[in-house]
């Protein structure tokens, strides 16, 4: 059998063999089987906490295995250290980004790697240079100079992809680079996919999103409940069977249990829980205005810097506008103040999971009270039954997946990270719910579930309103889209007009004539 | 390791106790502990507060001179009986602690150059207090809190006592305890959890400073003196190392409150077998310096494991 490159199918370039990787509690990889052959295109798929971002991390050394060992090239070897495996050519992009963030663009891409000058000092200007150079092939835009923490999350991980691509590498690992990246920073990422694998250099993707499988992999591996269920090519595998054996249930349920859950968006006609007017801040967000009613999800549309998240932010009260206000149910809300946009009611659910969500060293049950605790608390002395009436709650309606709600939120799998975050935000009962991509890094079947939920809690009678990339969802899940562009409300879609084609063209700001081919 | 991170101070206390059983003449004996306990009173007071700010991934470096200042202002007030001047000398302590955490809460100066400085203006408004003079503590009051025992238990080892039960009761069982770690977690995510970060971080300072300000009470009731030139001189760093060794990370997020009792506790058995064993003043400090080390290295093997 012969690889789309043409390399002989024995030949592999990374491979695990019986690989085994247990935590406190829990075997999250068990006996994994794992081959890679040069110039392959792998997808590594599986529910949320079904061992993917584990195996990648014990493939780059970060974790060591239990049992089981690792091949490069054909030989046995192991990584002590991410620094092993990055010098054997085993270049990788972690689901979090994990750069330096207080040094600068070009500082981060050539950590451990920085041109000298004759005093043995790093020559900056070199650095800077080649830097500029590495983005500029792969058309990203930025200040090389500008500390990394200063960028949008999304321009962070194209930084990490550039590092990853300028080490000199056989393997690249990217686990879920486009949850955070805008549809045009996708379209750059595939480009530079395309240019590794034109060089031979091997891919493995993690994604939760299938047209993108489809179009960069051409095999498939699969994990479920940490074993490897299905190793194959992809042409093969029709999406609803992919799907069937990630999840584990027969062709037929999944086939029923359709894949987005969004049912048929409605408006409302009574009045508005929010009223936002004339939100402005300098160089950020001018003149925003914008009416939302009880039952209604509304979509906001807009390329990133178009202002969408700085709109959310504004209303939650974490950002302090120069103009305007925001009311909910007639009462004015405090300008900049959270804990006052929680008291009326509106609460975020931030698009940085991990530096804006989480609270790494704490359980998952005191994430999912934090913002509530003192509501559960009786005189100032928390109550655990309380607590737990609630937390059992929605770890079941939510299925986070753990050993239990006292393990420590950091041991979470990404997706279930975010199901935690969700939790946190419905357990203060809101009247509007302000969500900066609500199901990133969730898998197909929670993903429905998030979806499904949003439905029920807008039949309920909450607001909300939800930013998202992903250009399918928003049009599914919201009856009314406001486009966004260069912080301004560029126009407003209704009922017939909330189409990925229109939505498309409002975006960019002209009509697009050719539609896109979408799978 | 994840083993030794957690249990290794009281391990080491264990050795220590068994070493001394079997080489060091008199030292398991009951009137030996009471004096080991009597003795790291102020620093375990110290420690507890900050075990707080650490949890807040703050530092608190003018303990010792809130001791201070409590110390110089007991005289002013003990005419009125040992109630008020506490009450004072506390208010005192508190006024350091609204600066620190005026600083670092609201102007976002960094914790250790905050406290630095009031660790340094700290006892130069201390010496201004007590118009550069070593006082001699006299009313009876005071003396027996420093000196007599109920049902064999020292006053000031009670105060101890209630002031970790406290302590613990305040990290493990109220809101405060919890948004306070939150806060250490992740400030950001805290923030816009809509936690009031500013004023849990003033609170933690003044705590921090009042319990200090007890210390300093109980170390002058000790000493029968009002000293506020040298009383808690560098004790912030036997009260960080305590609560470092005692299990709370330097980086904040957590709070080990019996932790930090065990790192206070093996602070002053080491000091004690030392003493006891003729071993030189110099020797120890350097010994404390060790043990700081291999704790700060445990602790970030921690870290590296996450
Ligand atoms: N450091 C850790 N300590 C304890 N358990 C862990 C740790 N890291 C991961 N786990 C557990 O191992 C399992 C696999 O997690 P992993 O992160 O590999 O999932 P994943 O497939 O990447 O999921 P996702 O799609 O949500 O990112 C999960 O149940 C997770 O809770
Ligand atoms: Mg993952």
């Amino acid at each position: 059998m012969i690889t789309p490159t043409g390399t002989p199918r024995d030949a592999t370039v990374l491979e695990a063999r019986g690989v085994t990787k247990r935590f406190a509690g829990i075997t999250a990889l068990d006996n994994v089987d794992f081959t890679l052959h040069p110039g392959e295109s792998l997808a590594l798929m599986g529910e949320n906490g079904a061992g993917k971002s584990t195996l990648i991390k014990v493939l780059t050394g970060v974790y060591q295995p239990d049992a089981g060992e690792l091949h490069l090239g054909g030989t046995t070897t192991t990584f002590a250290r991410p620094l092993d495996a990055q010098r054997s050519g085993i270049s990788t992009i972690y689901q979090e980004v994990n750069l330096i963030p207080l040094l600068s663009v070009a500082q981060n891409i050539f950590l451990g790697r920085e041109p000298r000058d004759r005093w043995g000092l790093i020559d900056f200007k070199q650095l800077n240079e080649n830097a500029r150079t590495l983005l500029d092939t792969y058309d990203i835009h930025v200040n090389v100079r500008r500390p990394l923490h200063r960028l949008a999350l999304g321009m962070q991980q194209m930084v990490a992809l550039a590092r990853a691509v300028s080490i000199d590498a056989r393997v690249v690992i990217m686990d879920e680079p486009t949850s955070s990246l805008e549809a045009r920073e996708v379209e750059t990422l595939f480009r530079v996919i395309g240019l590794l694998r034109a060089q031979g250099i091997a891919i493995v993707y993690v994604s939760h999103r299938m047209d993108e499988i489809y179009r960069v992999c051409d095999s498939v591996t699969v994990l479920r409940d940490g074993k490897s269920v299905h190793s194959g090519l992809l042409a093969d595998l029709p999406r609803v069977e992919l799907v069937s054996i990630m999840l584990g249930r027969s062709v037929e349920k999944t086939k029923r249990e359709s894949l987005t859950a969004f049912g048929s968006a409605r408006t409302s006609s009574q009045a508005p829980t929010l009223i936002a007017t004339d939100l402005t801040r300098k160089h950020q967000i001018s003149g925003i205005s914008l009416e939302i009613r009880p039952g209604e999800v509304v979509g906001l549309g807009g390329l990133l810097g178009s202002g969408r998240s700085e709109t959310l932010k504004a209303l939650a009260g974490v950002m302090k506008v120069d103009n305007g206000h925001v009311r909910v149910g007639g009462r004015l809300v405090k300008n900049g103040s959270v804990s006052a946009a929680i008291r009326a009611g509106i609460v975020m659910l931030p698009e940085d999971r991990k530096a804006e969500g989480i609270i790494p060293n704490l359980s998952i049950r005191d994430n999912i009270v934090l913002a509530a605790l003192p509501r559960l608390s009786v005189g100032g002395f928390t109550s655990r039954a309380r607590q737990d009436a609630i937390v059992d709650v929605f770890m079941k309606r939510l299925r986070i997946k753990a050993t239990s709600s006292s393990q420590l939120v950091s041991e979470l799998s990404g997706g279930n990270q975010q199901k935690v975050m969700i939790a946190r935000w419905l357990a203060m009962n809101p009247r509007v719910l302000l969500l900066d991509e609500p199901t990133r890094g969730i898998d197909v079947g929670a993903k429905a579930e998030v979806q499904a939920l949003i439905n029920e809690l807008a039949d309920e009678g909450l607001a909300i309103v939800m930013v998202s990339s992903e250009v399918e969802e928003v049009v599914e899940g919201s009856a009314r889209v406001i486009v966004l562009r260069d912080g301004s409300v560029e126009t407003e879609l209704i009922g017939d007009e909330v189409t990925e084609h229109h939505l498309l063209s409002a975006l960019v700001g002209e009509p697009i004539t050719v539609t896109k081919e979408l799978p | 390791m994840a083993y030794l991170q957690q249990y290794g101070v009281y391990i080491a206390i264990v050795l220590l106790l068994m070493y001394n059983a079997a080489f060091t003449s008199n030292f398991i004996s009951v009137d030996n502990f009471r004096t080991q306990f009597i003795q790291m009173v102020p620093v375990l007071i110290v420690a507890l507060g900050m075990a707080l700010v650490i949890g807040t991934q703050g530092i608190d470096l003018s303990g010792g001179a809130v001791m201070a200042l409590a110390a110089a202002v007991i005289p002013l007030y003990i005419g009125y009986g040992l109630i008020p001047a506490a009450a004072m000398a506390i208010f005192a302590g508190c006024l350091i602690g609204v600066a620190n955490g005026a600083m670092i809460a609201f102007i976002g100066v960094q914790p250790i150059v905050a406290t630095l400085a009031l660790m340094v203006a700290g006892r130069g408004i201390a010496l201004v207090v007590a118009n550069e003079q070593l006082k001699s503590v006299t009313n009876p009051t005071i003396l027996s809190l420093g000196r007599n025992s109920i049902v064999g238990v020292p006053y000031s080892v009670l105060v101890a006592v209630i002031l970790v039960a406290v302590v613990a009761l305040l990290v493990n069982r109220t809101t405060f305890g919890k948004q306070l770690v939150a806060v250490g977690g992740s400030r950001r995510a805290a923030e816009l959890a809509g936690l009031p970060v500013k004023r849990i971080l003033m609170t933690t300072y003044i705590l921090a400073a009042a319990l200090a300000a007890v210390a300093g009470i109980v170390a002058t009731a000790r000493l029968g003196a009002s000293v506020p030139s040298t009383l808690g001189n560098l004790i912030e760093l036997s009260a960080i190392t305590a609560v470092v060794i005692g299990g709370t990370p330097l980086t904040g997020g957590k709070v080990k409150v019996v932790g930090t009792v065990a790192g206070a506790l093996l602070l002053q058995l080491i000091a004690a077998t030392l003493i006891k064993n003729n071993v030189p003043d110099a020797y120890s400090q350097i010994t404390q310096a060790v043990i700081i080390l291999i704790a700060v290295y445990i602790q970030r093997g921690k870290l590296a494991v996450r």
